[in-house]
This record gives structure tokens, C-alpha cells and sequence, in this order.
């Protein structure tokens, strides 16, 4: 049953190693045996899947702002935009300054050189507290310390693209795109909002962002391997991969009065934080599906799995234990895009749901086939680290 | 019977527990009988060497066992404190509490000690800084240092601490945060998702590094001679905000709930607006209508009108754009009337503690309204001419106040007013 107050998804923006838009997305990941984009040279030991080609002036017209942004603003920024105009939200004034925004932000993109020649003086100097301020002091970029903040992402977002109803940045890696995805329904639901700008966006192509996850031993190592094969292999497990998503969320009333093309509705949005050093997240996840209201019958899942050993053992079991259950570890082909995890992995099963058809099995030794239309679809992000959520996406 | 919904049929959202930390000290006695005394909590900074800084004062947290421990560790010590506090004022368990937690906190980055020590760990290879650092980050036994780069991971040991229920959400919205983990478990309430929430402010960040970003930007004070009179909102020679450190924590309870449980209700949290600025990354637009629309925004949530409003508890920042945005967004949503309201800067005493300055200061806003006094603004010795305003001039006022609005404007374009109240409207 249908009611107005339903959270539909209208807009869907994406950027990975496999292109931009959902077009792309689909049009890629519907082909069976596709091979994934791997950077396997640059960050070695590290295989990541990088950036494509973008050409930023498309969705951030003054260079003048593309300067006041690194790469993840950037792209978050680039990503929002793609998604605004997928909604035809973008340059409609009155439905951007009533526009509302969570943003899943990371942040932290330091500069790499400043860092390096700090660190190498350090190795003759004992009064390092003092070089610091001899070096950054003189050798850091004025602007940087804001194209590199959490919250500027939003803040670039409302710059360019006028999205300014409300702007709020959640962070916590998964679990803030899970946060953000069900705050966002949460308001549209409950009347706060009629329509939302959510998502987030990760630029794994950066030391520090790689060093974010290594010092718990998180990434994997070694030759490549499909996101369900790298248990017992050197390494953390986790290959990550740069990229965005965003979503606009409307109140359905809203989007059908505008007369907008309606991808999926949103149903229940799920979040959980395990108590994981006391062996609680099985049971976690058995408990955020059996919440989940999943429909009778087979049912296909976009998992957002990691491949960090222990979460991704755990989601995986949780899943098998479902027969009727056909997942799909969409990281195999676009790598862990943290922040952007989840409302990546949503925006995919929207995908499915518009498409009326299911992803072919991205890793054909650990996925099984999934014959006919599906009206619901599962989205997962279980944390590499922490925290865990889910969603079913309907038929519009 | 009270009435338990507001103008718009939603629950009301009643306090029912507050908690502070501020360089003036721990916990709401002590700050209150600083902050109505006048006395400033800026120093010298003493935590990290002054060579080569334009800055060298703040109201950094000096007195914790975490205060030289980092900014990770720091801000968790000051999140837990004030929601220790505020949890038992709220005659709740401080290990149970039984409700979502909203925590704004500061972004988390690496360590410069932790960096400097992984890299100098290891000088055997002839690799680069970044191959290094990852190299010895992999063979790391411990998770410690680890979890002090987890965006999520001071909130998650929070939610251990404190018993909170569900996915912890932190947050920022830059010096907005407090203000807007306020509006959080505001909203939650009336959405009936829970009976209570918990919504902290925390920020342990000021660093060498946060200090010099800070500099870069021109944004800071340089009035280093005499620290207590550096922060000086309004004032003609104001030079810049005082970086500075501390939490604030709120119990929000729905007013059925706190009155079902017998709590003392401590005030009303009666409305949340927000409104982003699209101009500058870092300047306000210069008609102030972002800031206009957020306070009206949140005088309508809460269902008051513009002559309703007793005292405003200014965002005042002491930087010269600010205080001069601030007065044209009050002046042209109260009218002549602002001349005449009582509008102070707690950060003249507290300095600007960045991600907890929207919790701090509703704290602070509820116990004016509960003391019937109002902080003042310090430092107020050389008025601003363009700005006619009454700061409530260097000596706390005795006064009845039964509503507040709170302004918290940071960069990003964002912009969030809370207003509060003494009882149910």
C-alpha cells in the first residue's frame, strides 16, 4: 500500500572506477564476467579501484570553486550534482533553497609533500613540536585546511549547486552514509522534510586515507581477489575504491506532484552498532534482517561487504542463512567507498528495482544467479570496523 | 495538567539533565559562579611550544588527565564528562541511559605525536613517508592508535560508557555542531522514535596544527599581551575569535515522559531552525539572510513571535565580520526592539569552543533562564559604534528570563538557532 508520505528515491548520482551516472552503472555491472578497474601499481602493496576520467566542469562550472575543493569535496560535489540533475532538482530555485542535506563526510586530505618533509626533518630533530610550527607555519596552503574539512563538502554543495533548505554533515564512516540515508527517511517520513539531498563520497587515492584503515592491518594485500575470496589471504581483506553517491530522497506526494519518474521507494531503513568484541555481530545482523520486513521468496541483496575478514565472514554467514537470499558484493567491482557505502549500495538496488532485473553474479564461485524481477531489494553496509545497517528498496 | 504538545501537535521537549566543561572548569557549579563572576578562562597556551605563532593564547581544557593526550582522547574525556553529568542530574543511569546519542565533535585526524613516532619507529628502508607510515601501521599489535583516526569511534565508546541505545550518530556541522546535535534528539523526540535522547557537544582539538589553520585564515585573536581580555564580542577593537575547548551535554526527554518519571524539568527546548548559506566558504552573506532565516526559522518551530523573546545568547565569536552579521541579522528580525534586549557572549569569558560551542551555550542559556541572571559580556570597554546592542556590559544582570534564543553560525554556510524556554508555552 502506497501512501503519500512514502520515501521515493528520484534522483540517483554516482561516480566509480566503473564510470559516472546510473546509466553507466547498470548498463556495466548487468554484463556477466565483468572485470573490475584496478590500480594495482601506484599504492603497492595496495590494489584500489580508482577515479575515472571526470570532467569536473560539468557539474562545477567556476574553476574558481573547483581550486577551493580536493578531490573528495570534489567529487562529493560532483556526485551531488549528477544526482540533483537526475531529480531535475538542479538550478530549480525554489526547490533548491527548500532543499534539505545530510552529508556522510570523511575528510582529512592533508597535503602529502608538507607532511613527507616534516616527517624527514623529524629525523634529526628532537624538538619536533617545534618544527611543526616552523612548518606549518610557512608551508601550508592557507585554504587547504577548509577543501579538506568534513563539513565543506555540504558546504560546496550549497556553494554551487543552491542547495541551502538545511545542511548537516554526519561522520563515522559506514555507519555515518547509514545514519544519513535514515535520518533522511526518518524526516521525510515523519513530515520534517518533503525532499533531501543524502549521500557521501570517498577519494581512496591518498596516503592517508589508505593509512586510515591500515593501522588496524584493515587493507589487503597481494594479488586481487573477488570480495568474498580474500579470507586467509595476506592482508586485512578490504580493497577500496574512490567514488560518490547520492541520492534524492522525496516525500512521494512531493515527487508526484512535480510529476517526476519515481526509481524505487525506500522502505525500512535499519541501524545497528554490535558489540563486536564480545562475538555480537551475528546476531546484530540476524536481528537488523529479521527487522527488515523482508518479502517472501527469493530476494536479492546489494551488499556493501568490505571484505574485512571478520565483518565479512559474519555478513556472509547472516546471508547464507537465508536461502531465499541472492547477494551481490558489488566492492568486488567498485571497491569500499566507506562514507558512500551505503547510499551506493541503496542506490543500486533502486537501479534493480527500476530495471526490473537482478545484477548477474559478480564472483560466480560465491554468488548464485537470481532469475526473474525483483520487487524488493536488499542493501547492506556491515562496517569494516563498527557499526551496521540495512534497507529494503520497493517497487516504486 | 500540563499540556505535553506543542503548537504543532508534537511532543513537547522538556531538559531534564545539563552538563559543562569549559576552561573554567568542570561541571555546571563551577562554571556558573565563573561565567557570572566575569571571569575569563583564556591563558597562555602551554600545551605545545609558542615558537613562530601569531597566536598564543586559548581556553584550552589544561586541568584533564587527557588534556596532553591528543585531541581524540581529550574530546572523549570532555564528551564523557559532561554527559556523566548531565545523565545524573537527570536521575537517570549513567551507564544505562537508554536513549540515542547525538555527538558533535571535531573531525579526527592522525596525530602529529603518533605520526612522528610511527615514522621514526622504522628509518631502516629507503621508502617514502607515506610507504612508511603504512608499513608500520600494518605490524601495529594495538588498536589505540587506530581508533583515534575512526570518525565514529569516540561516539561508539560514548554509546559503551553511557548505555546509549542504537547507532550513535556524531556529527558536524563546524561551529554550528552542538547547536545541531541539540536539533537532532530534538526532532527524534517529536518523531516519537524514543522517550529521550542524548545530545552532547565536545571538542579537545585545539592542537598546534588547528591553532595554525585557524591563523592562516586570519580568524583568530592576536591580542596575546593580556589573554582574559582578548575575547571582546562587539567591541570596535576586536580581532578575532579565542580558540578554546570544552562540552556541553543536554538531556532531552519528552515532557509526558520526564512529568510520568517525576524528573524536574530544567527548561523547554522549544525550537530548532537552520538555513544554509551558499555564498562563502568561510564569509556570511552580506545581507545576513541565511542567519535572518535560520532565527526565524527557529521562532517559528518553537511557535513564538518576535517580541516573545527575552534574551539572546549570541553566537558572538569576536571576529570582525561575525559580531557585525550577527547584529544586522538580530536587528532586522527584532527591529528597534534589539537595542533594548539583552544580547551576551559567553565565548567573552570561554573563548569559541568550535564543535561544542551550540551545547555549551544552550547549557548556559538554560541556566540564565533557571538563575534568573544573565552572564555577561566581558571586555566591553570600547563599544563598536555600528553596533548598538546591550551586551549586558561586563557585569551579569539579575533579570527574569523566560525564553532565549541561542544563534550558532560556522563556516560552511551553516547556520542553527535553538530557542529555549523557562516552562511550557
Amino acid at each position: 500500500m502506497s501512501s503519500p508520505r512514502d520515501v521515493v528515491i528520484t534522483g540517483i548520482g554516482l561516480v566509480s572506477s566503473l564510470g559516472e551516472g546510473p546509466d553507466t552503472h547498470w548498463q556495466k555491472l548487468a554484463q556477466p564476467g565483468l572485470q573490475p578497474v584496478l590500480e594495482a601499481a601506484r599504492f603497492a602493496p595496495y590494489t584500489v579501484h580508482p577515479l575515472p576520467e571526470i570532467d569536473w566542469n560539468l557539474q562545477i562550472a567556476k574553476r574558481g570553486d573547483q581550486r577551493q575543493m580536493e578531490t573528495w569535496q570534489r567529487l562529493g560535489t560532483y556526485a551531488a550534482g549528477l544526482a540533483l540533475d537526475d531529480a531535475g532538482i538542479k538550478g530549480n530555485d525554489e526547490l533548491c533553497t527548500t532543499m534539505d542535506m545530510v552529508v556522510a563526510a570523511g575528510g582529512g586530505e592533508r597535503d602529502e609533500a608538507v607532511d613527507a618533509a616534516i616527517l624527514a626533518a623529524s629525523e634529526s630533530r628532537n624538538d619536533r613540536d617545534v618544527l611543526l610550527n616552523e612548518k606549518l607555519t610557512t608551508e601550508l596552503r592557507p585554504t587547504l585546511f577548509l577543501a579538506q574539512l568534513s563539513n565543506l563538502l555540504a558546504g560546496n554543495i550549497s556553494i554551487v549547486h543552491k542547495v541551502t533548505g538545511s545542511s548537516r554533515t554526519f561522520m563515522g564512516e559506514e555507519g555515518a552514509g547509514v545514519a544519513a540515508v535514515e535520518t533522511a527517511a526518518a524526516r521525510i517520513r515523519s513530515g520534517q522534510s518533503t525532499h533531501i539531498l543524502v549521500g557521501g563520497a570517498f577519494q581512496t587515492e591518498h596516503s592517508d586515507m589508505l593509512l586510515g584503515y591500515e593501522l588496524a592491518g584493515y587493507l589487503h594485500r597481494g594479488p586481487w581477489k573477488a570480495v568474498w575470496q580474500r579470507q586467509g589471504t595476506e592482508g586485512g581483506g578490504v580493497v577500496t575504491g574512490s567514488g560518490g553517491a547520492f541520492l534524492v530522497l522525496e516525500q512521494r506526494e512531493h515527487a508526484m506532484s512535480r510529476g517526476r519518474k519515481i526509481y524505487a521507494e525506500l522502505g525500512p531503513v535499519l541501524s545497528g552498532r554490535a558489540r563486536r568484541s564480545r562475538g555480537k555481530l551475528d546476531t546484530e545482523i540476524a536481528a537488523l534482517l529479521a527487522q527488515a520486513a523482508l518479502p517472501n521468496g527469493k530476494l536479492l541483496a546489494l551488499s556493501g561487504a568490505s571484505g574485512a575478514h571478520a565483518a565479512t565472514t559474519a555478513e556472509k554467514a547472516a546471508l547464507d542463512a537465508n536461502p531465499a537470499i541472492a547477494a551481490r558484493g558489488f566492492s568486488t567491482l567498485t571497491g569500499h567507498m566507506k562514507e558512500a557505502q551505503f547510499p551506493f549500495a541503496v542506490a543500486l538496488a533502486a537501479l534493480a528495482v527500476d530495471r526490473k532485473a537482478a545484477y548477474p553474479v559478480f564472483d560466480a564461485t560465491a554468488e548464485k544467479p537470481f532469475e526473474g524481477i525483483p520487487a524488493s531489494v536488499l542493501a547492506t553496509a556491515i562496517g569494516y570496523h563498527q557499526f551496521e545497517g540495512m534497507a529494503l528498496v520497493n517497487a516504486a | 495538567m500540563a499540556n505535553l504538545r506543542d503548537h504543532m501537535g508534537r511532543p513537547i521537549v522538556a531538559v531534564t539533565g545539563i552538563g559543562v566543561v569549559t576552561s573554567l572548569g568542570v561541571g555546571k557549579t563551577d562554571n556558573w559562579a565563573a561565567l557570572t563572576s566575569g571571569k575569563s578562562g583564556i591563558h597562555p597556551i602551554t600545551r605545545f611550544p609558542i615558537d613562530q605563532l601569531n597566536t598564543r593564547i586559548s581556553g584550552m581544557v589544561d586541568f584533564l588527565p587527557s588534556s596532553s593526550k591528543g585531541a581524540s582522547p581529550l574530546t572523549y574525556e570532555l564528551a564523557e564528562l559532561a554527559g556523566v553529568e548531565a545523565v545524573a542530574e537527570a536521575s537517570l543511569d549513567s551507564n544505562d541511559f537508554g536513549g540515542p546519542l547525538f555527538l558533535a565533535s571535531p573531525p579526527v585526524e592522525l596525530d602529529w605525536a603518533e605520526r612522528f613516532s610511527l615514522y621514526n619507529s622504522d628509518k631502516d628502508k629507503d621508502d617514502t613517508a607515506a610507504e612508511r607510515l603504512l608499513r608500520v601501521a600494518r605490524s601495529l599489535k594495538e588498536l589505540d592508535i587506530f581508533e583515534t583516526t575512526q570518525f565514529g569511534s569516540i561516539a561508539d565508546r560514548l554509546a559503551d560508557r553511557l548505555g546509549t541505545r542504537g547507532l550513535p550518530i556524531t556529527l558536524s556541522t563546524a561551529c554550528a555542531s552542538g547547536a545541531t546535535a541539540i536539533q537532532l534528539g530534538v526532532e527524534a523526540i517529536r518523531r516519537g522514535e524514543c522517550d529521550r535522547a542524548l545530545s552532547i557537544g565536545a571538542d579537545g582539538s585545539a592542537t598546534a596544527e588547528a591553532l595554525i589553520r585557524f591563523s592562516l585564515l586570519s580568524a583568530l585573536s592576536t591580542h596575546n599581551d593580556i589573554p582574559e581580555k582578548a575575547s571582546k564580542p562587539f567591541s570596535r577593537d576586536r580581532d578575532g575569535f579565542v580558540l578554546a575547548e570544552g562540552s556541553g551535554a543536554l538531556v532531552l526527554e519528552s515532557l509526558e515522559a520526564a512529568l510520568a518519571r517525576g524528573a524536574t524539568i530544567l527548561g523547554i527546548l522549544g525550537g530548532c531552525g537552520e538555513k544554509a548559506d551558499d555564498f562563502h566558504r568561510t564569509r556570511s552573506k552580506p545581507d545576513a539572510s541565511p542567519a535572518i532565516a535560520a532565527v526565524r526559522a527557529a521562532l517559528a518551530d518553537a511557535g513564538l513571535g518576535e517580541d516573545e523573546v527575552d534574551y539572546v545568547n549570541a553566537h558572538g565569536t569576536s571576529t570582525p565580520e561575525n559580531d557585525k552579521m550577527e547584529h544586522l541579522a538580530l536587528s532586522t528580525v527584532f527591529g528597534e526592539r534589539i537595542s533594548s534586549m539583552p544580547v551576551s557572549s559567553n565565548k567573552s569569558m570561554i573563548g569559541h569552543t568550535l564543535s561544542a560551542a551550540g551545547a555549551v551555550e544552550a547549557a548556559f542559556s538554560l541556566m540564565t533562564m533557571r538563575e534568573s541572571v544573565i552572564p555577561p559580556t566581558i571586555n566591553y570597554d570600547n563599544p563598536d559604534p555600528a553596533i548598538v546592542l546591550d551586551v549586558v556590559p561586563n557585569k551579569k544582570r539579575n533579570a527574569g528570563v523566560r525564553t532565549v534564543l541561542s544563534n550558532s553560525f560556522g563556516f560552511g554556510g551553516q547556520n542553527t538557532c535553538l530557542v529555549m524556554a523557562r516552562e511550557p508555552v
